[in-house]
């Protein structure tokens, strides 16, 4: 299967990057190509000209951050835009740290598809049946964007316009991603993989701050369910002051198919938006109980 | 539109080639390196049957263009054997009837090749993980994770 034709560029640095896109109008970036390639094979997307960042050096790193070091705002952990969705799964870092991503990252595609595809293209593209964004959202974390007119950070609560839109804009290179940390934090995401497409039919990320009683700080996100991915603020201001008891979570979860406007949740031929949002509630409920450790063998 | 020249290793074999740059890897390897291992079957990257390694990294070469490739190590089913004979793998997969109409064989074995490297003692759930971004479409599924893990405690004898 061919695409339509188009140029090839490729970057040898995130300047040589700017100036190819800045160069070549409706140019596109390409690193793992599992975004975009797919996209135009079908015809959806038919970008004249490529600039390729695969091989750009330095972009793949996965690092704690320290607050005190200064401007990267407090503790975290910083991933570079070109590392792999295996490279995330295994590392002990974002396991430890962010473990809602490693958990999206474990259970995005399949191997193959985790081994070519990087975290940078998967937030910049905007799929929003893809893991990620859920976790990015319940981690309150951030893109790094570079554009010729500098550097920028774009919130995860900002990233998200609709599908396949982000505040990515075409002029911009995402080079990484920042996630703020705290040792009190827990985190997690659950998948329910629609058997067809592999992608979520519904995708929950928590991030829970707790004294091990009550909730402190509660931040949820939906991929998947919702034509975009979003926050869930009536599940968050349920939990928040709530104790960390199997009726808490329950109560917190009913919020999750509710508060959200009909017309927020994706309704196809697998699944009515009716039975996403009764999904969104199931799986909420299921994924804070798994962070918090409260037994729902009952269930 | 312009082409490009690459150079790529295919099983230890340094090959220099020109590409539109829409030519996709699988593409290239079959169509003009006669690598005709790795099959094309649904070229959305889901099916996975066009599965080769890449820098030691199985990945689904239907979603990758071949100029991207440039400069890279390329291991295809061709390459696993060695001097003619099959590898260990291949030999389980013949012995336990792992395929049916061999379409989706290739890219089982690069993966499960791979799998087996970082993981040689695997659960049989392990293993259908494994093979989640490779469909069989005669669904002989059994017999795949039964060559898999049969090749699997073979290697654990010689642990």
């Amino acid at each position: 299967m061919y695409t339509n034709d188009f140029d090839y560029y490729r970057a040898d640095s995130v300047d040589d990057a700017l100036a190819l896109l800045g160069d070549h109008d409706g140019a596109e970036l390409v690193a793992g190509a599992h975004g975009l390639l797919p996209r135009m094979k079908t015809g959806e997307e038919s970008p004249p000209a490529l600039v390729d960042i695969s091989q750009l050096s330095g972009l793949a790193a996965i690092e704690e951050t320290d607050g005190s070091s200064g401007d990267s705002g407090g503790d975290g952990v910083s991933i570079g835009a070109l590392a792999t969705h295996t490279d995330i799964a295994n590392s002990e870092i974002v396991r430890q740290r962010a473990t809602a991503l490693a958990d999206a990252a474990a259970e995005l595609g399949d191997p193959q598809v985790r081994n070519g595809g990087t975290i940078g293209g998967n937030l910049a593209h905007g799929d929003a049946r893809s893991d990620p964004p859920a976790a990015l959202l319940a981690l309150d974390g951030s893109l790094v964007a570079r554009s010729a007119g500098g550097e920028r950070t774009i919130d995860a609560t900002d990233l998200f316009e609709g599908p396949f839109e982000t505040a990515v804009s075409s002029d911009e290179i995402v080079t990484g991603i920042r996630i703020p940390t705290a040792d009190d934090a827990v985190s997690g995401y659950y998948k329910r993989r629609n058997p067809l497409s592999g992608y979520a039919m519904v995708g929950v990320g928590v991030w829970l701050r707790t004294d091990g009683e009550t909730v402190q700080e509660a931040r949820v996100a939906v991929t998947g369910a919702t034509t975009t991915p979003t926050r869930l603020p009536g599940v968050e201001d349920e939990l928040e002051g709530a104790a960390v008891t199997e009726e808490a979570i329950t109560a917190a979860a009913a919020q999750a198919g509710t508060t959200l406007p009909d017309e927020a949740f994706v309704s196809d031929v697998q699944a009515s938006a009716e039975y996403r949002a009764h999904l969104l509630t199931v799986d909420t409920e299921r994924v804070l109980g798994e962070v918090l450790d409260v037994d729902y063998s009952s269930h | 539109m312009s082409e490009h020249d690459i150079s790529v290793t295919v099983n230890g074999e340094q090959h220099e080639l020109s590409v539109e740059p829409r030519t996709l890897l699988v593409t290239a390897l079959r169509d003009e390196l006669g690598y005709t291992g790795a099959n094309v079957g649904c070229e959305t990257g889901r099916c996975g049957a066009c599965t080769v390694r890449v820098n030691g990294e199985a990945i689904k070469s239907c979603t990758r263009l071949a100029v991207q490739a440039d400069g890279s190590e390329i291991e295809t089913v061709e390459g696993l054997g060695e001097n003619g004979d099959l590898s260990a793998l291949q030999e389980r997969f013949q012995e336990h009837h792992g395929l049916q109409c061999g379409y989706c064989t290739p890219g089982m074995l690069v993966t499960a090749e791979t799998f087996l490297r970082e993981n040689d003692d695997p659960s049989r759930e392990e293993i259908r993980e494994a093979i989640e971004g490779n469909l069989c479409r005669c669904t002989g599924y059994q017999n795949i994770v039964d060559a898999i893990e049969a090749t699997a405690d073979q290697l654990g004898e010689h642990r």
